[in-house]
C-alpha cells in the first residue's frame, strides 16, 4: 500500500470531531423566524436602552429591503444551497436569574466549559498557571467573565456585550457600528439586526493589559444562528492581547455563525486578536457543519498605533471571513497571519484587506492555506494604498499547500496603489506534500501521521509562531487533528 | 544480522536489481560499489522501505526477521538506519525538535522511555561535539540553506543520536570537498562497533580510504558481479568499472 494512501486510511480513524456532544439545559428560545418583532424582542429581553434598539431596526430593515432581495453575496469561491432565514432561531439563552458570582452559573453549564478545557473558575485558572481572562459566550448569551475584578482595579473594562451597554453605554454608543457599520455586507446587516451578546474590552490610556482577554464561544442549541458582537477598544498608548476560541456540537443540519468583531486602535495602542476556530466541520461526506461568515475588522484610528490579526481556521463547512485593517493613522501597522485548513468537503473563502489611508502604513500578510480531501480553499486578498498614503508599504505571502489530487487551492490577490511612493510586493507559492519529505521522516522512525503533522505544522511555523504561547501548542494539535484522512 | 537473498526489485515495472546476495554480520563494514545506475540507490531504498520500491522475489532478513514486510518506521524502530545522498529539506521544523521527535520515537519503537528536552539535549551536546558540529545548526529548520557537507554531518549526528544495528550510508561522500570527507568518514568510524554493522554505498574508493570495510561487493546492471576484500576497491580504483566489462557513464 503506498504511504499516502496508508496515511489517508489511519488519519481517518482519528477523524471524530472532539467538541461534538450536546449539553442539556434549559432553554429560553425567541419564536423561529425573523421580523421586526424578533428584533424587538432580543432588544426587550436584553433591556436595551432605546437608541440600540432604533439602531438595530435600521439595520434590520437595511437587511430586509436592501439586501435580503438580492440575496446572499455570491463572490465568493464557496457553494450552498440558499439559507431559509425564517427557519431559524435567533435567540436561545440558557435560563437563568441574575448572577452575583461565578458560583452561581449552572453546574451543567460550568461542566460544558471544563469539558473544553476552559478554565472558567478563578481558581482553576490561577492553579493552570494560565494568565487569560474568559468570557464565555454560551450560545447567545455570555455566561461568566473571569478576573472582572482585577481588571477593574486597572480601569479595564471586560465582560459582556450586555453589560457594557448597561454599564458604559457612552462608549458602546460611540464605537458601536465604527468599524463595520451595519451597512457593510450582507452578515453584518443581519448580525447588527439580532446579535444577542458578545465581549466588550476597553482598556484605558497608557494600560498595558496584563492578561490575555479571551472569548470562548460556542454553539449548542439546534436550528439556532449564533450571532455575537466583539467590540476591542484600546485608548491612546494602551495595549491588549485577545483571544477566541469556537466550538459546536456535531448536527446533521448547518447552523449559521455570523459574527462581528470591530477593533479599534487609537494613537500609539496596539490591538493583537488571536483566533483558534475550530466549529464541526460536518461529517466526512460534507452533512452539516457550521456556516462560518465572519466580519472582522480593526481601525489603527490613531498615529503609530497597530492591529495585529493571528487566525487558525480548522473548523466549519464554510468560512467566509476577512479580518482587515483600516490604517488610518500615520505610521500605523496592520498585520494579518492565517493558516486555513480545509478538509473533506469544508470550503474556505478567507484573507483579509490592508487599507492604508495614512502616511507611511505598513502592512504584513502571512497566509498558509492547507486543503485536503475534497475540500477548497481560497486566500482572497485586498491591499489598497490610497492617495495620500505616502511611503506606504505591504508584503504579502501567501503559500499553498495541497494533499491529495482532488482538493483545491486558489489565491486571489487584489492589489490596488493610488500612490507611486508605495511598495507592495507579492509571493506566492503552491505545493505538494512531498514523498520524500515523508519517506525521510518515516525512516527516522515517525509514522506516517506524526510525519505529516511535523511537515504541516513546519509550513505554518510562521504564522502558529505569532499565537500567545498558551494558544501555541493548542493549535499545533488542531492542526494535526484537522489533516484527517489527507496528505498526497 | 543481514541477509539478503536473490533479492529482485522492481520501480516502477522495471526490474532494476536481478538477484542480490548479501551477507552481513555485525561489527562488519561492507562497501556496495558500482558505477551510476548499477542499483545501488535502489538497494539502499528497499532496504529502507520506500514506496515503489517492490520485492518480486526474494528475501531481505533481518534479525531473523522479514524486513519486507515491514513499514518504513517500523525498521527504522527495529535500527535501520539510512544516511541519505540527499538529504531532505523540511522547513519550519527546527533541527532539535525533529532529532528529538525520531530519537524518542525510536526509543519507543525499541522498548525504552522516551528522553525528556535536558537529557535529551545532553546527549545531543555530546554528539554534536564529537561530530565537531556547529550546534546553531540544529536551531535552523532541517537542512534548510545547509551546505553540502553540513547536510552530510547532519546524517552522521543523526545516526549517532540513533545508535542504529544496521546503518545503510548511501553516497554519503558524494558533493563533500576532502576535509569534509574526512570528518564524515571519522564520525563513521567513531560509530564502528561489534555490535553495529554497516553498509557503505559508494561511486568511488576514495571514501573507502577513510572508511575500511570488511568486504567490497562490486555492483553492475542490478547484479553483484565481484567481491573481495579491501583490495578490491584499490584495483578498481586503479583500473576502472571496465576491468570487469563495464562502461561507467560517470567516468
Amino acid at each position: 500500500m503506498a504511504a499516502t494512501v496508508e496515511t489517508i486510511e489511519k488519519v481517518r480513524e482519528l477523524s471524530e470531531y472532539k467538541h461534538g456532544f450536546v449539553t442539556e439545559i434549559d432553554e429560553e428560545r425567541a419564536p423561529k423566524g425573523l421580523n421586526e418583532d424578533i428584533v424587538r424582542f432580543i432588544s426587550a429581553k436584553k433591556e436595551e436602552p432605546e437608541w440600540l434598539l432604533e439602531w438595530r431596526l435600521k439595520a434590520f430593515r437595511h437587511w430586509r429591503d436592501r439586501l435580503l432581495p438580492a440575496a446572499e453575496p455570491t463572490w465568493a469561491r464557496v457553494s450552498f444551497p440558499p439559507i431559509d432565514f425564517q427557519d431559524s432561531y435567533y435567540f436561545s439563552a440558557p435560563k437563568m436569574k441574575e448572577l452575583n458570582s461565578l458560583d452561581e452559573v449552572d453546574p451543567e453549564l460550568l461542566a460544558t466549559y471544563a469539558k473544553l478545557g476552559i478554565p472558567l473558575k478563578e481558581q482553576e485558572v490561577l492553579a493552570g498557571v494560565k494568565n487569560i481572562a474568559i468570557d464565555a459566550v454560551f450560545d447567545s448569551v455570555s455566561v461568566a467573565t473571569t478576573f472582572k475584578k482585577k481588571l477593574q482595579e486597572m480601569g479595564i473594562i471586560f465582560g459582556s456585550f450586555s453589560d457594557a451597554v448597561k454599564e458604559h453605554p457612552e462608549l458602546v454608543r460611540k464605537y458601536l457600528g465604527s468599524v463595520v457599520p451595519y451597512t457593510d455586507n450582507f452578515y453584518a446587516a443581519l448580525n447588527s439586526a439580532v446579535f444577542s451578546d458578545g465581549s466588550f474590552a476597553y482598556i484605558p490610556p497608557g494600560v498595558r493589559c496584563p492578561m490575555e482577554l479571551s472569548t470562548y464561544f460556542r454553539i449548542n442549541a439546534s436550528n439556532t444562528g449564533q450571532f455575537e458582537r466583539t467590540l476591542v477598544i484600546a485608548d491612546k498608548g494602551a495595549h491588549v492581547s485577545y483571544l477566541e476560541g469556537c466550538t459546536a456540537p456535531q448536527r446533521d443540519e448547518n447552523q449559521l455563525h455570523a459574527a462581528v468583531v470591530e477593533l479599534v486602535a487609537l494613537d500609539d495602542a496596539e490591538v493583537k486578536y488571536s483566533t483558534v476556530q475550530n466549529w464541526y466541520p460536518g461529517d466526512a461526506e460534507g452533512k452539516g457543519g457550521i456556516y462560518n461568515f465572519v466580519t472582522k475588522r480593526g481601525a489603527c484610528k490613531g498615529v503609530n498605533s497597530k492591529i495585529s490579526w493571528t487566525q487558525v481556521e480548522t473548523g466549519s463547512a464554510i468560512t467566509w471571513k476577512y479580518p482587515s485593517c483600516i490604517l488610518q493613522g500615520d505610521n500605523s501597522v496592520g498585520e494579518f497571519y492565517s493558516v486555513a485548513i480545509t478538509n473533506n468537503h469544508q470550503q474556505a473563502d478567507t484573507g483579509t484587506k490592508m487599507v492604508h489611508i495614512g502616511r507611511n502604513t505598513r502592512s504584513t500578510i502571512i497566509s498558509k492555506g492547507i486543503s485536503a480531501g475534497k475540500s477548497q480553499n481560497t486566500y482572497r486578498g485586498l491591499v489598497r494604498i490610497g492617495p495620500r498614503a505616502e511611503g506606504a508599504r505591504n508584503y504579502t505571502q501567501c503559500d499553498s499547500l495541497l494533499m491529495g489530487d482532488a482538493c483545491e487551492a486558489h489565491t486571489t490577490p487584489y492589489i490596488e496603489v493610488k500612490n507611486r511612493s508605495a511598495q507592495v510586493e507579492h509571493e506566492a507559492t503552491t505545493s505538494k506534500i512531498s514523498e520524500d519529505q515523508l519517506f525521510y521522516l518515516r525512516q527516522r522512525g515517525l509514522d506516517a501521521e506524526d510525519a505529516v503533522s511535523m511537515i504541516v505544522n513546519g509550513f505554518c511555523k510562521q504564522v502558529l509562531q505569532e499565537l500567545p504561547m498558551e494558544f501555541a501548542v493548542e493549535a499545533q494539535k488542531l492542526v494535526a487533528i484537522s489533516l484527517e484522512g489527507s496528505v498526497g | 544480522m543481514l541477509e539478503i537473498k536473490n533479492l529482485h526489485v522492481t520501480v516502477g515495472g522495471k526490474e532494476i536489481l536481478h538477484g542480490i546476495d548479501l551477507f552481513l554480520n555485525g561489527g562488519q563494514v561492507h562497501a556496495v560499489m558500482g558505477p551510476n545506475g548499477s542499483g545501488k540507490s535502489t538497494l539502499a531504498y528497499v532496504l529502507a522501505g520506500r514506496d515503489g520500491y517492490e520485492v518480486t522475489k526474494g528475501e531481505i532478513v533481518f534479525d531473523g526477521k522479514d524486513l519486507n514486510a515491514m513499514t518504513p518506521e517500523e525498521r527504522a524502530h527495529a535500527g535501520v538506519f539510512l544516511a541519505f545522498q540527499y538529504p531532505v529539506e523540511i522547513p519550519g521544523v527546527s533541527g532539535l525538535n525533529f532529532l528529538k521527535s525520531a530519537l524518542n520515537e525510536v526509543r519507543k519503537g525499541r522498548g525504552e522511555s522516551e528522553l525528556d528536552a535536558v537529557d535529551f539535549l545532553k546527549l545531543m551536546r555530546e554528539r554534536v561535539s564529537e561530530l565537531k558540529m556547529d550546534e546553531a545548526l540544529l536551531k535552523r529548520p532541517v537542512n534548510v540553506g545547509f551546505s553540502g557537507g553540513e547536510k552530510k554531518r547532519n546524517e552522521i549526528l543523526q545516526m549517532s543520536l540513533l545508535e542504529p544495528r544496521l546503518a545503510v550510508l548511501d553516497e554519503t561522500d558524494s558533493g563533500l570537498d576532502i576535509d569534509a570527507l574526512r570528518i564524515v568518514a571519522e564520525g563513521v568510524n567513531s560509530l564502528r562497533s561489534p555490535k553495529r554493522a554497516m553498509l557503505v554505498i559508494t561511486h568511488y574508493q576514495r571514501l573507502l580510504s577513510y572508511i575500511v570495510p570488511d568486504k567490497v561487493h562490486i555492483l553492475a546492471g542490478g547484479k553483484i558481479i565481484a567481491e573481495g576484500g579491501k583490495e578490491l576497491a584499490m584495483e578498481l580504483e586503479e583500473k576502472g568499472y571496465a576491468m570487469f566489462g563495464v562502461t561507467d557513464e560517470a567516468a
